[in-house]
């Protein structure tokens, strides 16, 4: 009865997240809807009792991945009513499409249980942590694409950070290369100087 | 009794209204990456709940995945969105015509 | 030996055609007689093996070109008394043909290359006969097709020889087609080219049938023979593929007698009679086979009594000939066909090689009605054309009486249909020979001198180069009957290479009551054929020595039907108007609507219309907006969607 009521409210503030996220007029609103939904996505994951992606979800998603947006969207001086053009006059056809999916996936899940029947109550889990059942899967059979899953978040990072490197011209900075390979004869001159005698 | 069509059908709702939000939102490029979030969310729900009902962790390890690749695909996107502000002054999706046939 | 037999002629040619200007005109006519000569005696060495020392026959590959699909192609030799006969045939008159070419083409720049080609034929030719597969066989009928068509053309600044040889060549073609049908019908239901295979397969293949029109069963023997002998009819120029023969006359003379009387045109026969185990086991073939042969023996003859190129005459007498040969196929009498081709090789070649001495002597004078005369001025020639004419009219113990009279008996005795008619062409065929060839020998060597007073002062006979190859000809032309009659009709020499079916033997029967070449002559006089030629020696010498003014008066009587001789019977005309008119119309429609509209019109401008004027349809939707890239996505995802739920 208590999860009943607890996924009705989630969900319902979930898909209202959802509407702001894209019918909010700033874009900071809409980053903040979604990390609202991202919140409420999280609480019914641990209803499904998967703890450690609901978990993962908040770490990852809330306090990384939102974050930079957020950064990147106060950071960047945006002209939200130039962005919006046309926003009313695709509303109606947007929703129409929105709807007819909605009724389109309502059909097939809830009317048609996708052809097989999908009603039945969840298993029972295994005793024990969801978290050490989930690290042991991807440390045994999830070997390999786990190294590749962190090899592709390298390469994000380095061309995240390539991609956003700039040069400024007058910029004042050490040139370490430049520091290290220096040879004495760069810097210091022998110069013979003709002795002078006093009398 | 909460059973898993009606994750389904929540998973299916908040996908259908990122799509609607993609076309709304047809200019904003921020938003637009903040929609694919939300499919991508819509899509691990499905995931989650079918591992559950299914009794089988093998969807979630799915869904880890999908977080690190949907991380890895926001920061690259957020990045080339910088770089493109800079050029441009703007993250009008108009503006990126340059490759238009 | 069998190899080198081949390769002599080939080589000498190869010597001669390529290194031509090294060796010159002498090292030319040295290379080439010496490599048919070699040729020769190897041939008759092999006859002798094995018609007096009974030498087995001998069937071998000699090289395999390749192996598709179970079918061998290799090539290979098949020597047994039927090919070695022709080789003997072949090389002797080849040989006297080279001879006698030193004199004739003395003045022509093309000397080093007419060498080349008459060698290359005697290849060619040799290649034909002695194969032991159908594959080689139709290699050795397109080489000595080539050599011919080069050869018509040979003097080929001439806009007529040019004319002659396509001519030669397009009609050959159309019986290449049917050749060609013919053997890939034996490969189809056979899976094999080897003589031996085939031949060993007959009964099963005779149980075949082409449907060749809806609901409409042929035997499959039949059609394959049929289609074999269209093959022959265009290389035998049997009516209606006999247009080109006459034509070819544009050639050189020893051409004319080596390819288009003795050897290239047997070649249709030859083939026959090498097939006789197929043509044995369809009647209608041979039936058919029979109706064009007593055609072509009949009224090609007519048009030698009106035609005035002396050349030409010998020419329809070779059709005429040839005829002859075709009916003795079709009634069985193979051994009768081959020996006629054997005798009609010699005298015919000698007839040829005559009217060429003539010729030359005449300063490349063809027309009959400008000679007269010539028997004191050129004796060696007269005497030895006046050999070969008996031996073509069939007096008694020359050669070509023989065989002719032998083939007639052989009609007369057939039950086949068209026998009739077959028998009463043949028998109207020899009166009609006697006619045209003696008024070829009176025209030419009797009466009054009609030729200009220049040409008269340097008339003399030929020098010993064309002699020499007439008188040698003139020999078996008179003597070959008697020696061979016996054994190769009667005595059983063609056994094993040739099969007739007991029941269609009809030189069996004629065998029971034979006993000699004497008999054989004494029993002619009780036959009308003797008689027949009688009266056409006799009308030939009333009509152009008694009364020459008279072919003039009937002519005028008869004014429809000389027309109708005069243009031969309309075939040119037919040809010239419906068919290759025809064919070009038929060409320039295909050219317009199937080239130029549909294939470059439709498909290839069409095609790249049709690409611009898509994309330029579909460069609209790739308008470069991410929106529209999305919109689409989710409306096909929509439209799956729905399509999977609705109707599935």
């Amino acid at each position: 009865m208590l999860t009943t009521i607890l996924f009705y409210v989630f969900s319902a503030v979930l898909v209202g997240a959802a509407l702001g996220v894209v019918l909010s007029r700033n874009p900071v609103h809409a980053a903040l809807c979604l990390v609202l939904a991202f919140f409420n996505s999280a609480a019914l994951w641990l209803l499904l009792e998967a703890e450690f992606l609901g978990i993962v979800l908040v770490l990852v998603y809330v306090g990384a991945v939102m974050v930079l947006f957020l950064f990147v969207v106060m950071m960047l001086d945006i002209n939200v009513a130039q962005l919006r053009e046309g926003f009313t006059r695709y509303a109606p056809l947007g929703a129409m499409v929105a709807l007819l999916m909605i009724g389109e996936i309502v059909y097939a899940v809830w009317f048609r249980q996708l052809g097989v029947n999908l009603a039945g109550s969840a298993p029972a889990l295994a005793p024990g942590s969801n978290t050490a059942a989930l690290g042991e899967l991807l440390y045994s059979k999830y070997m390999l694409p786990s190294e590749l899953a962190s090899v592709v978040l390298l390469v994000a990072i380095v061309a995240a950070i390539v991609l956003t490197l700039r040069r400024r011209p007058n910029l004042k900075q050490q040139d370490i290369n430049a520091q290290v390979a220096v040879r004495s004869i760069d810097r210091v001159r022998i110069m013979k100087v003709d002795s002078v005698t006093r009398s | 009794m909460i059973g898993l069509p009606h994750f389904l059908v929540l998973a299916g709702v908040l996908f259908s209204i990122a799509v609607a939000g993609i076309f709304l939102n047809r200019k904003n490029l921020i938003v637009l990456l903040m929609c694919i979030e939300l499919m991508l969310l819509a899509v691990n729900f499905n995931f989650v709940a079918f591992s559950r009902f299914f009794g089988d962790l093998d969807g979630q390890i799915f869904v880890f995945f999908i977080l690190t690749v949907a991380a890895a695909e926001s920061a690259i996107g957020l990045a080339i969105l910088v770089v493109l502000f800079r050029e441009r002054r703007g993250i009008d999706v108009e503006s990126l015509n340059r490759l238009r046939g | 030996m069998y190899i080198a037999v081949v390769l002599a002629p080939l080589i000498a040619s190869i010597l001669a055609g390529l290194l031509g200007r090294v060796i010159g005109r002498v090292g030319a006519h040295s290379v080439t007689i010496l490599g048919v000569a070699v040729s020769f005696v190897l041939s008759a060495l092999i006859f002798k093996g094995q018609a007096f020392d009974g030498q087995p026959p001998f069937n071998g590959a000699v090289y395999t070109w390749l192996v598709s699909d179970g079918i061998t192609m290799q090539i290979g030799f098949l020597i047994d008394h039927l090919t070695t006969l022709m080789m003997v045939v072949v090389t002797f008159v080849s040989l006297m043909v080279h001879i006698y070419t030193i004199g004739y083409m003395h003045d022509d720049p093309g000397y080093q290359r007419f060498f080349a080609y008459i060698s290359l034929f005697t290849f060619a030719m040799l290649m034909l006969v002695m194969s032991n597969n159908f594959l080689q066989l139709f290699f050795g009928w397109e080489a000595v097709g080539l050599v011919s068509y080069l050869l018509i053309g040979f003097w080929y600044t001439r806009p007529t020889a040019i004319f002659a040889n396509m001519k030669a060549f397009l009609v050959n073609r159309v019986g290449d087609f049917g050749f060609v049908l013919g053997i890939a019908g034996i490969v189809y239901l056979t899976g094999s080219l080897d003589y031996q295979t085939v031949f060993g397969m007959k009964q099963a293949m005779a149980q075949h049938s082409f449907a060749l029109f809806e609901g409409q069963p042929f035997n499959a023997m039949t059609v394959i023979c049929i289609c074999l002998f269209i093959g022959a009819m265009g290389k035998s120029a049997q009516v209606p593929l006999h247009v080109w023969l006459p034509d070819s006359m544009e050639g050189p003379t020893p051409i004319s007698a080596l390819i288009h009387a003795a050897t290239m045109v047997t070649a249709g026969i030859f083939m026959v009679a090498r097939m006789s185990p197929l043509f044995e086991l369809s009647d209608t073939a041979r039936s058919f086979v029979l109706i064009i042969g007593a055609t072509t023996a009949l009224f090609m003859g007519f048009l030698g009594i009106v035609n005035n190129d002396i050349k030409r005459v010998v020419a329809y007498s070779t059709l005429s000939q040839l005829g002859y040969m075709t009916v003795a196929l079709g009634v069985s009498a193979y051994g009768a066909g081959i020996f006629h081709l054997m005798t009609h090789a010699f005298f015919k070649a000698l007839l040829f090689l005559a009217a060429g001495s003539v010729i030359m002597a005449m300063h490349h004078e063809q027309d009959m009605r400008q000679m007269g005369g010539l028997r004191k001025y050129l004796p060696i020639t007269y005497a030895t054309s006046l050999i070969g004419s008996l031996a073509l009219i069939g007096f008694p113990g020359f050669s070509g009486f023989f065989s002719k009279d032998a083939l007639i008996e052989a009609v007369g005795e057939s039950h086949l249909n068209g026998a009739g008619y077959a028998y009463f062409c043949v028998l109207a065929g020899v009166f009609v020979t006697a006619l045209y060839s003696f008024r070829m020998i009176f025209m030419t060597f009797h009466g009054p001198e009609r030729m200009d007073q220049h040409t008269r002062e340097h008339l003399h006979e030929s020098p010993w180069v064309v002699t020499v190859p007439l008188i040698l000809l003139a020999i078996p032309s008179v003597l070959i009957g008697w020696v061979t009659v016996g054994p190769l009709l009667f005595g059983g020499y063609f056994d094993g290479a040739i099969v007739v079916a007991p029941e269609h033997d009809v030189l069996k029967e004629m065998g029971a009551n034979f006993e000699g070449p004497v008999q054989f002559i004494l029993e002619a006089f009780r036959a009308p054929a003797l008689y027949l030629a009688a009266a056409g020696v006799l009308s030939a010498y009333v009509l152009y020595l008694v009364k020459p003014e008279m072919p003039a008066k009937i002519r005028a009587r008869v004014e429809p039907l000389y027309r109708v001789l005069d243009n031969k019977y309309g075939f040119d005309w037919f040809n010239e108007h419906v068919i290759a008119a025809g064919s070009r119309s038929l060409g320039k429609l295909f050219w317009t609507i199937g080239d130029e509209t549909l294939i470059d019109g439709a498909l290839v401008n069409g095609s790249a219309r049709a690409v611009e004027w898509t994309s330029a349809l579909v460069r609209h939707v790739q308008s470069g907006y991410l929106y529209h890239y999305a919109f689409a996505m989710i409306m096909g995802l929509a439209a799956l969607l729905a399509y999977l739920l609705f109707h599935t």
